[in-house]
């Protein structure tokens, strides 16, 4: 009766109304599941997982959306089924014995039947309507209808019959799911699409490369918009899990706090704090140059801050890494103890590229961490194309970016013609790109690491040498020489020659200081010897000058002496006297 | 062997219906025929209408209206339709006619 109301109230407003399905990734790509009150068809080859759809669709129905389903078996019995979906977490017994779900196998043996005469289908819209009613079911499943059709000969019975159904399951009110087997040209082998109009969704199971892959394509919906892409899924233990591939508004929130690489030398060069919260971060590198050492030490810093980090390991296996980090001291152990760190491990080659997006993207969900990194994220090309790649990362990227997720993917680059090919595929969707390099000089092989780019910071535009020791990780200036940069014993041996010549240096600069000194002293003493002879110079003229005067004082004096006697007139004392006289 | 065990066992047979239908009364007519013809005083039926009890629906499989269920003699056999052909609801319930049987 609700049903109903709210159906005709849908009308009224225009808006078709949907029922949430509860499969994960399922409600986003139709934008709220499937069309409430209205029968949808699910299409697809055998084993492309059409029934545990179905189930999960009736299962988490009755779990989480408090909507009892109703499930009719063509095919499998109820126990069979029951077994099928419990390895999937599906408790079937329970939810029967809680009156929440209701199995009804119709079983139909040919050999058992005969067929005379006129007849129709009211029987299984009785047992249908009685199941719906016994339980108050809101979603019912037709697992799958077509085998009436192998079952009874009369087929224009059953296409009239099936029409009536439909429209019966329509006036009920009860969402339904329709299964059916995929038909040579056509959606399902009997043509069910005819009948039901509303949705269709079609299941695949593709091999390509030896590596199988679970797609769903929304073929019809109508009156609503939706996703028309293919949309990988997973079945796991988890039951299904449909990837949205595109997701892509652009319109990420993010966030200006920065966090530590956990190499502090690093940290420097990113305008001294580090990358941002929620950014990506690719690290790519030749072989050997530590790539996996900095996303393991990113990981560690992670977990001394307390934050959650899922490491994605596709070349190494855990116990591995943790043992090669132990060696340049950093205790992954503790991280993964402490619940803060969680590897993935396993082979690209495991599942195709859509299956490993969508595996990440689920434990991501599950574990909700802060960071994540993916070591290699080159080793996903082995299973995928380029461009496929490329796609795949986009979307990655995307995801994480939408849930403020810091990301580091290392990236192996060959030392060759087409070096960086990779990196370039994916640097434009990074926002930071760190780059470590090999430096072989001097019959050594050093490692070089510079930053590519770092969106919205001031960073280095430095080299700087990458060092890996028993201690941690650490960033050295290089060194410019006369022969281009220098690293390692060259760096250190220019560092030693340097301090030599400073201390070198030093020593010459204070030989001059008391050269000068001494020098100072001397002309200093110099410079008295003159001034003494000077002074005695002087006093000597100066005494002269004396003497000369008292001499012509004294002539004066005589003279005057004699003028005064002459004045007498008696005596002339000596010839110039006399000729001064005569003057 | 079969014609000794067939006219000695009691035939328990069961018509399900939905309602007084066209097909519903027509096969019920059409059974009840058959059997004062061939099986006299050796029948039983059971007319089930499941819009009364559609609980018992599940339990004989059914899912046609209307459906004819042999309960005995064992294996059950089934005929759906209104039964308008006596032939094949004979060769269905795997009863000898009378006529071709003296």
């Amino acid at each position: 009766m609700t049903h109903t109301v709210k159906k005709t109230m849908a009308k009224n407003t225009g808006v078709l109304q949907k029922s949430l399905t509860g499969i994960s990734g399922f409600d986003e790509i139709t934008q709220g599941g499937l069309p409430l009150g209205r029968p949808t068809l699910i299409c697809g080859e055998a084993g492309s997982g059409k029934t545990l759809f179905a189930m999960e669709f009736i299962v988490r129905g009755a779990t989480q959306f408090n909507e009892p389903g109703v499930f009719v078996a063509f095919e499998e019995k109820a126990e069979e089924l029951a077994t099928n979906v419990a390895s999937l977490g599906f408790d079937i017994k329970k939810l029967v014995s809680q009156n929440k779900l209701r199995i009804d196998h119709v079983h139909i043996e040919r050999s058992e039947i005969e067929e005379t005469g006129e007849y129709d289908l009211d029987g299984l819209f009785i047992r249908l309507g009685y199941a719906i009613d016994s339980i108050g079911a809101k979603r019912v499943v037709l697992d799958t209808i077509e085998n009436l059709f192998s079952g009874l000969n009369n087929a224009a019975i059953l296409r009239a019959e099936l029409r009536r159904l439909f429209q019966w399951l329509k006036e009920k009110g009860v969402t339904a799911i329709i299964t059916g087997e995929k038909g040579t040209g056509t959606l399902t082998r009997e043509g069910l699409e005819e009948y039901v109009s509303d949705c269709v969704i079609l299941l695949d199971h593709r091999v390509v490369n030896q590596i199988s892959t679970r797609r769903l394509r929304i073929v019809k919906y109508r009156g609503s918009v939706h996703g028309t892409n293919e949309y990988p899924f997973l079945i796991d233990e988890d039951g299904i899990s449909v990837l949205p591939v595109t997701s892509l508004k652009l319109e990420a929130k993010v966030s200006s706090k920065k966090i530590s690489t956990g190499i502090i030398t690093l940290d420097e060069m990113l305008a001294g704090k580090g990358f941002y919260k929620g950014s990506s971060v690719l690290i790519s590198g030749t072989a050997g140059t530590g790539k996996t050492s900095i996303a393991a030490s990113f990981a560690h810093e992670s977990c001394r801050r307390k934050e959650r980090c899922i490491y994605f390991a596709f070349e190494e296996s855990p116990e591995q890494i943790i043992r090669n980090m132990h060696s340049v001291g950093m205790d992954l152990n503790k991280c993964v103890a402490d619940g803060l760190l969680k590897f993935q491990a396993s082979r690209p080659t495991m599942y195709g590229l859509e299956m490993h997006l969508v595996v990440i993207t689920k434990i991501i969900r599950q574990f909700k961490p802060q960071t994540v990194i993916i070591d290699p994220i080159t080793n996903l090309v082995n299973v995928g194309s380029t461009s496929e790649v490329q796609s795949i990362l986009t979307r990655l990227i995307d995801f994480l970016q939408t849930q403020q997720i810091t990301a580091v993917f290392t990236g192996l680059t060959l030392n060759n013609a087409i070096k960086e090919q990779t990196d370039e595929t994916i640097s434009s969707l990074v926002d930071a790109w760190i780059q470590v390099r090999d430096i072989e000089s001097n019959g050594e092989r050093n490692r070089g690491l510079y930053i590519m780019k770092s969106r919205g910071m001031k960073h280095s535009n430095q080299v700087r040498e990458f060092l890996i020791t028993s201690q941690g990780l650490y960033l050295e200036d290089v060194y410019l020489g006369p022969d281009g940069i220098l690293t390692g014993s060259a760096r250190k041996a220019h560092q030693l020659q340097q301090l030599t010549e400073q201390m070198l240096q030093q020593h010459s600069l204070s030989r001059n200081d008391k050269e000068i000194s001494r020098k100072a002293k001397e002309l200093d003493f110099k410079i008295r010897t003159l001034t003494s002879e000077f002074e005695s110079i002087r006093e000597e003229l100066k005494n002269s000058y004396v003497e000369t005067e008292l001499k012509k004082e004294l002539v004066e004096k005589n003279r005057n002496e004699m003028i005064r006697m002459r004045g007498n007139g008696k005596t002339v004392i000596n010839k110039p006297a006399t000729k001064q006289n005569i003057k | 062997m079969k014609v000794m065990d067939t006219t000695k066992q009691t035939w328990e047979l069961r018509l399900y219906i939905a309602g007084h239908t066209v097909k519903s009364l027509t096969a019920l007519r059409n059974l009840k025929q058959y059997c004062e013809t061939h099986l006299k005083g050796q029948y039983k039926i059971e007319v089930i209408d499941l819009l009364l009890k559609p609980q018992l629906a599940e339990g004989d499989q059914i899912f046609a209206i209307p459906t004819l269920v042999r309960k005995v003699p064992q294996p059950i056999r089934k005929i759906i339709g209104d039964l308008s052909n006596e032939e094949k609801v004979l060769v269905g319930l795997n009863i000898v006619p009378i006529k071709s049987g003296i």
